[in-house]
């Protein structure tokens, strides 16, 4: 067998039936040998490889399975390195294959070539050359064991021309251990019991949920516990839809742009229980200053991320999926009514001064916030909601009702603007019977604008709605707040999105008026194909609440 | 909080690229390797890093857990001073003549405990070993009085006190594996 079927069998062996790509010269061996395999694989043409990688990303999130990635060296690999980082930072499952020059052309400045290794070392968990044929099946079955285990995140694949071209044996071995990565720490029993103690023994406990349970599939064995001792709890960004909106205990969104009484009550818990969340800067604000009264049980799978910002009191490692249960099975029923009820007043509190106005606005012009809850009902709260990087994004968390897991794929840890497009694309590839919606920005949209050919191409039914406040909405309500209204390049002409939406023969509607809203979301939701709803709402629109960066928790900003 | 120099010690598997993988950890905090030391372990097919950086107890703790995540690292941690037996070399070429204008160098030798290791009409090579503070001494002794033609000091060495070497753990873990492939 060639290098190039070698690689093909192992991607079959490890079950994938769809790829992300682009050829190019140094990949053509591998995109020969991919044509006999048509019937098999999927193969998604991009039209930039960054697309290609976040699609992969995108089709990763809703899935649960590696997105995979297949382009050629140089241009091609360094493009891919945004979706990379932004995999890297948001622990998605990843493995990127770029081709490389032959072997015995390596460091001597080939055409197309790139030390791409070294650029994507800081960047992934594993990155690796193949130089020979017999290499192939155990880097690939090696890749996906990384990607996919333990805390997730990407890998790369770095294939020279040579090695595709070769003659070897396939000899496929699945890969289930390396002796020098443990995965999946073993759950400690002592740390296990003083976390249920010190749950046992709060009055006002509080828990932080991040895309860990999400990724460790434990949903069930979260709301279970929550259940049990009664436990208020809020979400990450990352951590959207791991509990339904609807559920008793959800009390809402963390960090800067989160809701008021999940922020508000970090201060004021007795014991803050995190689970596979990470207190990123954008949810914890000031450190010097967050929940300094709690104590702290952190339950995460990544050691590396125990005290690293915040000190736990109680560290648990291992997948959520065996420590909740075994913190849960420790617990005592208990009843904190009093303490749940208190999010009200802050919750009421947001409402008037914020969540009111937002989605029944009395202005002329539309929200961003009523747009958002509009299509959130009309797809019955079901539909996986992508979004782009800014206004649109944080307006697009706070305000979609989440009903199941895996409903809410964004770029949280790198904020990638030009993520939403493709992540949309592989999402709906992910999740075929689900209806995808995209919110996306005018700015972020015309960042990875290109991948409408690709729907095109691939007739992909994604719901895409621009957000069109012809700015770069987020960047202006900082220099509204913090830069004395000083629209540095912010202001942006926008082409004619439905125009070139036509181009692409996606059909679409521009909306300016309210009362037209509600039918143009009707007519995009009534089908499965894909659809452009531009909606120019209010030009100087403000995402509140706001915690400025830098400050605490506490600080929240309601705006007027 | 307090910069001290801290030791760290990584076991890695012997793949090409692993030092990048190390430096850019420290890279990334900006933190100043001050020296390194690479070589093949007491155990077979696998390579010792010695470490040392001025850092706070508290960043060196971060540094370590992110170093012994990375995929091909088998044991990453860290020591200070006190719980260490460690050493460096220093070679020092000097003129030859300028050394015998110093008279007898008998003192100079027994002093600094040096060996010779190269001797010829042109220049003369000085062998010390010792911590970074004797070696360094010398150096200043001999920029003083005769001048130094070349100089090199090694990366630092290292050895626990503790009894239990902290490997042991490791490798009986590994033996379990054997049979497995890395």
């Amino acid at each position: 067998m060639t290098g190039s079927q070698i690689l093909i069998e192992s991607l079959l062996k490890e079950g994938v039936d769809t790829l992300f790509g682009y050829p190019g010269g140094a990949i053509m061996p591998a995109f020969d040998a991919l044509y006999d395999y048509r019937d098999k694989i999927h193969h998604v043409l991009a039209r930039h490889e960054q697309g290609a990688a976040h699609s992969a990303q995108g089709y990763a999130r809703v899935s649960g399975k590696t997105g995979v990635c297949l382009v050629t060296s140089g241009p091609a690999a360094t493009n891919t390195v945004t979706g990379i980082s932004d995999a890297m930072l948001d622990s998605t499952p990843l493995v990127v294959i770029t081709g490389q020059v032959g072997a015995a052309l390596l460091g001597t400045d080939a055409f197309q070539e790139i030390d791409v290794v070294g650029i994507t070392q800081p960047i992934t968990k594993w990155a690796y050359q193949i130089r020979r044929a017999e290499d192939i099946a155990w880097a690939v079955a090696r890749a996906f064991y990384i990607a996919k285990s333990g805390r997730p995140g990407p890998v790369v694949l770095d294939l020279t021309k040579n090695s595709q071209i070769q003659e070897a044996e396939f000899d496929y071995k699945p890969c289930t251990f390396i002796r020098s990565y443990i995965p999946v720490p073993e759950v400690n029993n002592e740390q296990v019991a003083l976390a249920a103690e010190l749950i046992n023994n709060a009055k006002k406990p509080y828990a932080l949920i991040g895309q860990g349970v999400v990724l460790a599939g434990a949903e069930k064995e979260l709301k279970e516990m929550l259940d049990k001792a009664d436990i208020p709890a809020a979400w990450t960004l990352l951590g959207a839809s791991a509990m339904p909106t609807d559920y008793r205990l959800n009390k809402g969104f963390l960090g800067m742009h989160g809701n008021m009484s999940p922020n508000m009550k970090t201060n004021e818990c007795d014991v803050l229980i995190a689970i596979g969340m990470r207190f990123d800067d954008r949810v914890t604000g000031d450190l010097n200053t967050y929940a300094k009264q709690a104590k702290v049980i952190h339950l995460d799978i990544d050691i590396a991320e125990i005290n690293k910002n915040v000190k736990a009191d109680a560290p648990v490692l291992g997948s959520a999926k065996d420590t909740i249960p075994a913190i849960s099975a420790l617990l005592k029923p208990a009843k904190h009514t009093e303490w749940i009820d208190s999010f009200k007043e802050y919750d009421d509190r947001e409402y008037e001064k914020v969540i009111k106005k937002e989605l029944y606005p009395e202005t002329q012009s539309m929200t961003m916030g009523e747009v958002i809850n509009k299509v959130s009902e009309a797809t019955n709260h079901k539909a996986v909601i992508v979004t782009d990087v800014g206004q649109n994004q944080m307006m697009a968390a706070r305000y979609s009702k989440y009903s199941q897991t895996r409903s809410l794929v964004t770029s949280g840890g790198l904020g990638t603007m030009g993520f939403g497009i493709p992540a949309a694309i592989g999402a709906k590839i992910g999740a075929k019977d689900r209806t995808v919606c995209l919110f996306c920005g005018d700015g972020g949209f015309q960042m990875t604008i290109q991948e409408l050919g690709t729907i095109m191409q691939e007739r992909i039914g994604v719901k895409m709605i621009i957000l069109n406040n012809d700015f770069l909405g987020m960047v202006r309500q900082w220099q509204e707040m913090f830069f004395d209204e000083r629209y540095s390049f912010t202001e942006i002409d926008n082409p004619d999105f439905i125009t070139i939406a036509k181009a692409y023969k996606i059909e679409g509607r521009e909306v300016s008026k309210r009362e037209d809203l509600d039918d143009a979301i009707a007519d995009m939701v009534k089908d499965d194909k894909p659809y452009l709803l531009v909606v120019n709402v209010e030009k100087k629109g403000m995402v509140y609440p706001m915690m400025p960066a830098g400050t605490s928790v506490t600080n929240i900003v309601l705006g007027d | 909080m307090e910069k001290k120099l801290y030791t760290i010690t990584v076991f890695s598997e012997n793949t090409v690229g692993l030092l990048n993988q190390i430096t850019i950890i420290f890279t990334r905090r900006a933190i100043n390797i001050e020296t390194l030391s690479v070589s093949p372990s007491a155990i077979k097919g696998i390579h010792k890093f010695t470490i040392t950086v001025l850092a706070t107890r508290e960043t060196v703790i971060k540094v370590v857990k992110q170093i012994d995540k990375r995929i091909d690292i088998l044991k990453a941690y860290f020591n200070t001073d006190e719980e260490l037996v460690h050493q460096e070399i220093a070679l020092y070429k000097l003129a030859t003549d300028k050394l015998l204008a110093l008279g007898s160098i008998e003192n100079l030798i027994r002093q600094y405990s040096i060996r010779i290791l190269e001797m010829n009409e042109t220049f003369v090579v000085f062998l010390k070993s010792g911590h970074y503070a004797e070696t360094q001494q010398l150096f200043e002794e001999l920029s003083n009085s005769i001048g130094v033609l070349q100089f090199i000091r090694s990366g630092r060495i290292a050895i626990t006190k503790s009894k239990v070497e902290r490997l042991t753990d490791m490798l009986e873990n590994l033996k379990k594996f054997e049979d497995q492939p890395i």
